[in-house]
Parts: structure tokens; sequence; C-alpha cells
């Protein structure tokens, strides 16, 4: 028999909502382990760098436009252009290279 | 002491490009749900409550081949798990004696790009500010989702490839300030994109799913950096990224 949908999207969300807040469940106070502070210091550039390439060169109809996406958002932001613009920057940069594509 | 309001609608300001960004990735959500056999309203709400891009993804095409639900309980912690590493990432910037519930709210904001914004801004990680960024994201998820369902085709490919671009760029303004400022992290960041690349293309590792993918390389490549370019323990603060 099959599960009622309902349920089971309540069961899906619950069950992603508890690794949410699993650390906050356990942890009291800043862990002073040199190494831990260390690697938790790198894992959100890390992850965020993982998802982004070759995703973003994917995520276009054209390759192309994803790689230049890519380079007009990294020097927006090395330049110091704040979430939305270089977001912006992004999506324009696509546009217009597929339009011409 | 920042006003809890204002920094509310900082978080609600970063939180517009990454839910702009989710609609287009929703609206592809939405497209393999219905495939999947889930309604807009299913949808709709599957994606308000959970807010998880690859495992919902994973759990409308479970639900496609009956799978229990101690199965989806299992497969969601896996495919979910780099969920608790940063966890622990926010919790690391709490000063002890923050209330339970302090930490319960900001934990429970955790999507990856909510982390990403998150974990940039200086200071403490505050509700206000979470909740600002997933109350302007996560509607557009939920919108996204039924709209993938119930139009399928209707939206201009050219428009939802440029959009699916914002929520990339958004991560790239997050990790770049501080690989200016950090040597370190700038070596983080490429080690990252060529490890990513690679692993698209070896074999066994393009056979997991892409969040396993993601939580299998972070895991290496910050315990190597870690190892490597350990940080002094005191004020270890994380990001740099500045408002606006």
């Amino acid at each position: 028999m099959k599960t009622n949908i309902y349920l089971y999207i309540f069961v899906m969300a619950f069950a992603t909502w508890l690794m949410r807040v699993a650390a906050s469940l356990i942890m009291k106070k800043p862990i002073q382990n040199r190494f831990f502070q260390s690697f938790l210091y790198y894992v959100p550039y890390v992850t965020l760098a993982v998802m982004t390439f070759p995703a973003i060169v994917e995520a276009t109809q054209s390759p192309l436009a994803g790689a230049a996406a890519l380079v007009v958002c990294i020097a927006a932001a090395w330049f110091g252009q704040g979430l939305f613009t270089v977001a912006v920057l992004g999506c324009l940069t696509v546009l217009i290279f597929e339009l011409f594509l | 002491m920042e006003k809890g309001r204002d920094v509310f609608m900082q978080g609600y300001r970063h939180g517009i490009p990454i839910g702009l960004g989710y609609f287009a990735v929703a609206f592809s959500l939405g497209i393999a749900a219905r495939d999947y056999g889930f309604s807009a309203v299913q949808g709709f709400i599957s994606s308000l409550i959970t807010y998880a891009s690859a495992g919902q993804y994973m759990g409308f095409a479970l639900y496609a081949t009956n799978t229990t639900l101690a199965e989806l309980i299992l497969l969601t912690f896996i495919i979910n798990a780099r969920y608790i590493l940063m966890g622990f990432a926010l919790n690391q910037r709490m000063p002890e004696g923050t209330p339970l519930s302090t930490r319960l709210l900001v934990g429970s904001c955790i999507t990856d790009e909510i982390f990403g914004i998150t974990i940039a801004r200086p200071g403490a990680p505050t509700p206000y500010y979470t909740f600002g960024a997933l109350i302007a994201a996560v509607p557009l998820w939920a919108l996204g989702t039924a709209c993938g369902i119930s139009m399928g085709n209707i939206l201009p490919a050219r428009i939802v490839s440029a959009l699916s671009v914002a929520l990339f760029g958004m991560f790239i303004a997050v990790i770049i300030p501080p690989a200016r400022k950090d040597k370190a992290v700038l070596g983080a960041v490429a080690v990252s994109f060529a490890c990513s690349y690679a692993a698209v293309k070896l074999p066994y590792i393009s056979d997991l799913s892409q969040g396993n993918r993601t939580i299998l390389l972070t895991v290496v490549i910050a315990a190597v950096f870690a190892v490597l370019f350990p940080r002094k323990t005191e004020g270890s603060e994380g990001g740099a990224a500045d408002e606006d």
C-alpha cells in the first residue's frame, strides 16, 4: 500500500530539519580544539566553491554563457561588489551571452 | 547592539537573490516532481517545509518507487548530512550561554545558501538575519516548485537559464572577498574548484549523488587545509563579506 503522500511529505521535512538542528542540540559552547576550529573555518568556503563549479557551467543552456558568468561574478566580487549586484551581473551576463549565441 | 529589525531587513535583502536562484532551480525540481506524481499543492507544501534541493529531489523520486518511511528517513539523513557540518560551523560562532532557542532557530534556517551568507557575516549568527533571508527565499522556492509542476515549459528556457545563475553568483560573492584577504582561503577555493571538476569526471566518485560528492570533498579538502594551514585559536572569525 502506498504511504499517504502528506505523511510522506511531513516525514521528509522533519528528517531534513533534524539534520539542520543536530549540532544545535549537541553544542553548548565553541569547541577549543585547534584542528576542529580550522576545519570549520574552511568548511563554508570549500562547500560553496564545490557547489559552484562546475555546476554554474552546467546550469545554463550554453556552457560558454555559464563560464562567462563565472568570470564576471568573480571579478565583480573581487572588486568589492555585494551579493545582490554580483548575482544580477551573473544573470545579465548569461542573458546577453545567450542572446548572441 | 544591532537592532533586530534592521538585521532582519538586511537578511531579507540578502535573501532576494537567493530566492531568484531558488525559483529557477525549484522550477526544474517541479518539472521532475510532476513526473513523480506530485500535484502543485503537494509540491508547494513540500518545498515550503523542507527547503532542501537535492534532498527533495531524492524524496520525490523515492515516493514514486514506493519507498518505506524508514528508508526515506535514512536516505534523507545521508543526503542532507552536510547540514550537520554547517550546524557545527554556525554553533561554533555562538558564545557559551547562547540560549538553546537561539541555536535551534538559527539551525532551522540552514540551507546551503543561507548558511553561506550567515557564516560570511561578522559576529555571532542571529536568528533575525537567518529568518530575514529564509522569509525572502523559501516562498520563492515553494512558488518555483508549484510553477514547475503546473506550468512545465511555459517560462522561456532563456529566462530560466539566466535565473539559475543567480544562486552561483551569490556563492561567489560570499567566497571571493575572504579569499582575497586570506591566501589559504584562496588556495582552498582554487583546490575546491579543481577537485569538484575532477569529481564529476572521475569513475566511482561521479556515481555519487551531488550531495554526497559535496560532503566528501568538503570534509577532505577542509581537513587537509586545517592541517596544512591551521588557524590561530583565538578570534577565529569566519568570513569577511560585508553588508551590501
